[in-house]
């Protein structure tokens, strides 16, 4: 796994045949173009391994068994824990709670800590670009506890706008906001909302899934409050996803499923909690995946978080440029449109094509790109689109996949007979 | 699904038939596609007969729902609200004559779906009067 920022940038070593699915062909014949990570990503086959040797070799219980596999279950999985407090930078495992997606972990903190803390008349700020996994759960705070949502808004390019954010902070407790766009790409300025939102008095809590598979993430030197993600968007499976909490607020906030493995004593009235992290991990936990997302950060920090960036920057700086050559004949992109300030997200309209026929005749060229309003309904309104097409890129795109995109909506032109 | 796009689908498309508004419709419904946000609405006026006089649609979204809405509403004029009511699926299939993908269905029908609604509500307002 010793893998040097060349290999990755240069495309020497062949990224693509660790994911098995990338040498599928369609039922057309054609090659597999994987351009909707952002959606979910492919997984290379240490993770698939990872899964397989789980439930082939110590399958058992955590936190009970005395017996040897049930050891080494227990074991993998806090193992993996760590690896995730490692990769995130956390002060400590406790701090990793163990959930099935970040929006799991959003429901987590809304029910817990937005429960606990939130009163009549408090703030909730969000911004214009938010997922609805970043919405509604706020939505219901706001209507549980009497509170009220505000919005950071964005520009035309999907931008932050922070001029209006201190009179936005005022009266506020939280800040819940997105890393990078899941729809556009943009990569917020997390570290000044921040700050500017400690300074405030709030605290803040960062949807960290369209970030954490794409970029370096440290979040003591973000110093959020809380960090959100989703394994099955950086090379894990699904159903197993993240919460980063500083401890003194984890510590603090009630318990929210409950039952077994979150206890420590038990009788028929009452019950005392389990300390961190396992406060949070009601019942059986999803140990066969939270393993393999522990092998998929290995497969990950082999390459270097650093490297991925330059490699999607990269790729994004190629995409540009040969898209542009398409946009006299009416492609349009949308958000930032520079590789600097975005991730790997490209979201885009052809002409009168609608981003749904785009897609199915991208589709017949092998080419899964997404199509629509990528749960975010509410930034789709503000920018008046009703869809847009969205590629997205990982470390195992190059530059033939942003080719074939490119001959792709020449095909597309072609049917539309676009001149 | 590429053949899908041909010259009368596209011309569908881009010049939908009875698009539009009435001044004063006696039946109105509309729905939206949750995966893609496609909307569409569809409002019918009807004679003394009972029969469907003028109708029009309003909306946006894919060559697909467009271009299948656009047909299925030029073959509605004059038809009784119980007979739209009563259409199916191969209502739709026939006009596009074409098989459409899964993925697609919902867009294909998208139309279908609201017409049915628009004629539905006629009928009950027509009851109830």
């Amino acid at each position: 796994m010793s893998r040097t920022a060349s290999a990755l940038v240069a495309g020497e070593r062949d990224v693509r045949a660790d994911f098995p699915i990338l040498g599928e062909r369609t039922s057309r014949g054609k090659r597999l173009v994987y351009l909707d990570s952002a959606a979910t990503s492919q997984k290379p086959t240490v993770v698939i391994d990872a899964i397989e040797r789980y439930y082939r070799e110590y399958n058992a219980n955590i936190h009970r068994g005395v017996y040897e596999i049930a050891a080494r279950a227990t074991d993998a999985f806090e193992e993996a824990r760590a690896k995730v407090a490692r990769f995130l930078n956390a002060a400590e495992s406790a701090e990793i709670i163990w959930t099935r997606n970040a929006t799991e972990a959003i429901n987590l903190v809304a029910w817990s800590w937005g429960g606990a803390n939130l009163h009549e008349g408090d703030v909730i700020l969000v911004s214009e670009l938010e997922h609805h996994s970043n919405l509604v759960p706020w939505q219901l705070l706001a209507e549980r506890s009497g509170s009220r949502l505000r919005f950071i808004p964005v520009n035309d390019r999907g931008e932050l706008q922070l001029d209006t954010l201190d009179a936005l902070l005022e009266g506020c407790k939280l800040v819940a906001i997105a890393h990078v766009s899941n729809t556009l790409g943009t990569i917020l300025p997390i570290a000044e909302v921040v700050a500017r939102a400690h300074a405030a008095g709030a605290i803040v809590l960062v949807d960290g899934a369209q970030a954490a598979p794409h970029m370096p993430v440290d979040v003591r030197a973000l110093d959020a409050d809380f960090y959100v993600l989703s394994a099955h968007k950086m090379l894990g499976p699904t159903g197993i996803g993240v919460l980063y909490g500083k401890r003194a607020l984890l510590d603090a906030m009630p318990p929210f499923l409950s039952g077994g493995d979150m206890i420590r004593s038990v009788s028929y009235e009452r019950s005392t909690f389990n300390e961190l992290p396992w406060k949070f991990e009601a019942g059986t936990s999803n140990i066969a995946d939270a393993i393999a997302f522990g092998s998929a950060i290995d497969y990950l920090e082999g390459y270097g978080m650093e490297n991925i960036r330059a490699h999607e920057r990269a790729l994004l700086a190629y995409a540009f440029e040969g898209l542009g050559a398409l946009e006299e004949r009416g492609l349009a992109i949308y958000g930032p449109h520079d590789p600097e300030r975005s991730s790997g997200v490209i979201s885009m309209n052809f002409a009168d094509i609608h981003a749904h026929d785009l897609a199915s005749i991208l589709d017949t060229e092998g080419i899964c790109i997404r199509a629509g309003h990528h749960c975010t309904m509410p930034l789709m309104g503000r920018l008046d689109l009703a869809a847009t097409a969205r590629a997205s890129f990982y470390l195992y795109n190059d530059r033939s996949d942003v080719d074939a995109l490119i001959t792709g909506l020449e095909k597309a032109a072609a049917i539309f007979r676009l001149s | 699904m590429d053949d899908f796009y041909r010259d009368f689908i596209l011309d569908h498309y881009r010049n939908p038939r009875n698009f539009g508004h009435l001044p004063e419709p006696d039946a109105v419904a509309e729905d939206r596609n949750p995966l893609c946000g496609d909307e569409m609405r569809v409002e019918i006026a009807v004679d003394e007969s009972g029969n469907v006089s003028d109708i029009r649609f309003s909306g946006k979204g894919c060559a697909i729902s467009q271009a299948s809405a656009s047909m299925l509403l030029e073959q509605a004029r004059g038809k009784s609200l119980e007979h739209l009511l009563a259409l199916g699926k191969e209502s739709v299939l026939e006009n596009v004559g074409i098989d459409i993908s899964p993925t697609r269905m919902k867009c294909a029908m998208l139309g279908l779906s609201v017409l049915k609604s628009a004629a539905l509500a006629g009928l009950a307002k027509a009851e109830s009067e």
